[in-house]
């Protein structure tokens, strides 16, 4: 109780009334919750008492996401050091590389090379999101007097695991000043935004620097480096669900692919997004805590199973799309991801139960029907989702309508 | 040839549509999307016009305007007359006839949805999403049949696009906006990132 003791004396008198940092409340208050639970209750009668808070779901969905994170900060490091040690490519020269040979080495067997190796991309991308979302933030918070909201960690942790390790650092912080001021603050911050914020940084970036990130071409930190995604090979019919590359990309400079690689995630993507294992962890632990709801995910896999299904059955002899079984649709590019940690996000999803399955199913099919019959974009999750967002309030009107019609007919017998 | 104008309507709809891809009828895109029922009214006024006004521009396009058009007449004089010049006009024409009609209709049938959609229901006539319709219908060379299916479409886009708008804009209600960008600044910035939304289907190859 140290601290709390030092706080309540010596720093807390000056940021209340009457104090000479008064101004600067907004601050003082974000980092003394940071801490500990503020002590202050709803004054007035009539209201719920439950444990579980905004700030507490926050967390929780945070803790979800570090097993991604931290699974993709070995990946990232893993690729690169995959690429540098077997295709002989040369690590990008600056100061990061300088790190890895001075702390590491390029060794893909070594657990600690390729954690390192990856955390040098990593840690600078985190450092400048938060950052950077901390500046609007706060500087939102601070003149339009509201407390600085958790909602933000969640975004920014999101925000960092669907970039590519790496994009350049000036674009992460137009990306995350982007998401979170046109895309939250400007609604007035957490709760009262239309649109998922980290995905409207990502879609800001996707469309605004196309050259850097047009998906076609991965991300994998070495010089010169030009492969395609899993997602692009398959468009481009280079793979075989079954057995794995065929065509050029076989004998090209590029990974071995098989269903168990892309479960696991030993496959070149954006950071968080590659390994359905770690992701299906984080998904437990939000079904189990009930903070995602159910009927969402479970809405968008069958929306994606049952419009995979159909295009499989349609079949083209041109479009080698169309023959990508489901399981596939799963575990590539960032459907997984998406699932858990995007679509679910309870402002900018449906409210109401029937909704949240229209929603789901929706997005699912919305995901397949881009990366299948939409050849300018091989991956169309983050798309998917914000247009899920756009249908969100005009299927919660017409469910509450159809409540009220219900209701109506229900008195009138 | 089914398969032909299901793709040209899915194209009109979502690919191509007249609101968020082209920016067209803005006018009545922002002003009457406060409401999710007087939208949807709308938005059905214009799939009503937009499905016959094309169409029937797109006759007076073949057997009037374009060059050789009036063929059918047998006088030698107009076999290789081009009046395509006189295009805008009648299209114009034909687009406040017909809203005038529908009007009229409105009043005596619905007056409810008449007086929510006030003057903007005589402001159809100069909507530029219904007179863009007609002009892409032109310069895209569309025959009959396709100039129906377009119409409907991208009717059904623009409807599809204000009732979006008018429920996130309900949503909007319960947030807090700063004073500056209150009403049409905030607005803009919505459809700005519903055009995003949108984005998904560009390149669709149909």
């Amino acid at each position: 109780m140290g601290l709390r003791n030092f706080i309540d004396r010596n720093i807390s008198p000056h940021f209340h009334e009457g104090g000479k940092l008064e101004r600067y409340y907004v601050f003082y208050e974000m980092f003394d919750t940071m801490l500990y639970s503020p002590s202050s209750t709803t004054r007035s009668t009539a209201h719920v008492r439950d444990g579980i808070d905004l700030k507490r779901v926050m967390i929780t969905v945070w803790l979800a996401a570090l097993p991604a994170l931290f699974f993709g900060m070995y990946n990232a490091g893993y690729q690169a050091n995959l690429q540098i040690t077997e295709f002989g490519y040369d690590p990008i020269p600056g100061w990061r590389t300088d790190l890895v040979v001075m702390f590491a080495s390029f060794d893909p067997n070594s657990a600690l090379s390729n954690f390192f190796h990856g955390a040098v991309y990593y840690i600078p991308i985190f450092i400048v999101v938060y950052l950077g979302g901390f500046i609007w933030e706060g500087l939102f918070a601070w003149k339009r007097g509201h407390e600085v909201n958790e909602g933000f960690f969640v975004t920014g942790i999101l925000f960092t695991l669907i970039l590519p390790p790496t994009i350049p650092l000036w674009m992460v912080f137009m990306g995350i000043s982007f998401g979170v001021v046109v895309g939250k603050e400007i609604f007035g911050g957490t709760g009262k935004n239309f649109l998922n914020p980290a995905l409207v940084g990502r879609a800001f970036l996707f469309f605004a620097y196309p050259a850097q990130m047009s998906g076609d071409a991965v991300w994998t930190a070495v010089d010169d480096f030009s492969g395609a995604t899993p997602l692009a090979l398959a468009a481009a019919g280079e793979l075989d669900y079954s057995a794995g590359l065929t065509g050029t990309a076989a004998t090209a400079n590029e990974m071995d692919l098989t269903w168990m690689h892309t479960a696991f995630g030993g496959i070149q993507g954006s950071i968080g997004e590659t390994s359905l294992l770690v992701i299906g962890f984080g998904a437990a632990v939000l079904l189990i805590t009930r903070i995602a709801s159910w009927r969402i995910m479970l809405g968008m896999f069958l929306g994606m199973v049952v419009l995979a299904m159909l295009f499989n059955a349609i079949g083209s002899d041109t479009n080698p799309m169309f023959d990508m079984p489901w399981y596939w649709h799963l575990s590539l590019g960032g459907f997984a991801f998406g699932l858990v940690f995007m679509a679910t996000d309870p402002v900018s999803a449906s409210m109401t139960d029937t909704g949240k399955w229209i929603f789901g199913l929706l997005i699912g099919a919305m995901v397949v029907l881009i990366r299948v019959v939409n050849p300018a974009f091989p991956e169309g999750v983050m798309l998917a989702i914000l247009f899920g967002n756009l249908c969100a309030p005009l299927i919660d009107h017409f469910v509450i309508q159809a409540n009220i019609r219900r209701r109506m007919r229900r008195r009138e017998a | 040839m089914f398969e032909h104008y299901l793709s040209l309507f899915v194209r009109a709809v979502f690919v191509e549509n007249m609101a968020l891809a082209f920016f067209l009828g803005m006018c009545t895109f922002l002003a009457i999307s406060k409401k999710v029922q007087t939208a949807l009214g709308l938005g059905i006024a214009v799939v009503v016009v937009l499905t016959i006004t094309v169409p029937v521009n797109n006759l007076l396009l073949h057997n009037l305007l374009d060059e050789g058009a009036l063929a059918w007449t047998g006088i030698p004089m107009l076999e290789s007359l081009d009046m395509r010049f006189l295009g805008l006009l009648c299209y114009i024409g034909v687009i406040a006839a017909l809203v005038q009609i529908l009007e009229m209709g409105l009043d005596r049938y619905v007056p409810a949805l008449y007086n929510a959609l006030g003057i903007f229901l005589p402001l159809i006539t100069v909507n530029c999403a219904i007179l863009g319709a007609s002009l892409f219908m032109v310069e895209r060379h569309y025959d009959f049949g396709e100039s129906v299916v377009f119409g409907f479409g991208s009717g059904v886009g623009w409807a599809l696009a204000i009732v979006l708008l008018a429920a996130i804009r309900e949503k909007l209600k319960y947030s807090d906006v700063p004073d500056g960008l209150k009403g049409l600044g905030i607005t803009f910035i919505v459809v700005g990132l519903m055009s995003l939304g949108f984005m998904s289907f560009a390149g669709v190859q149909l």
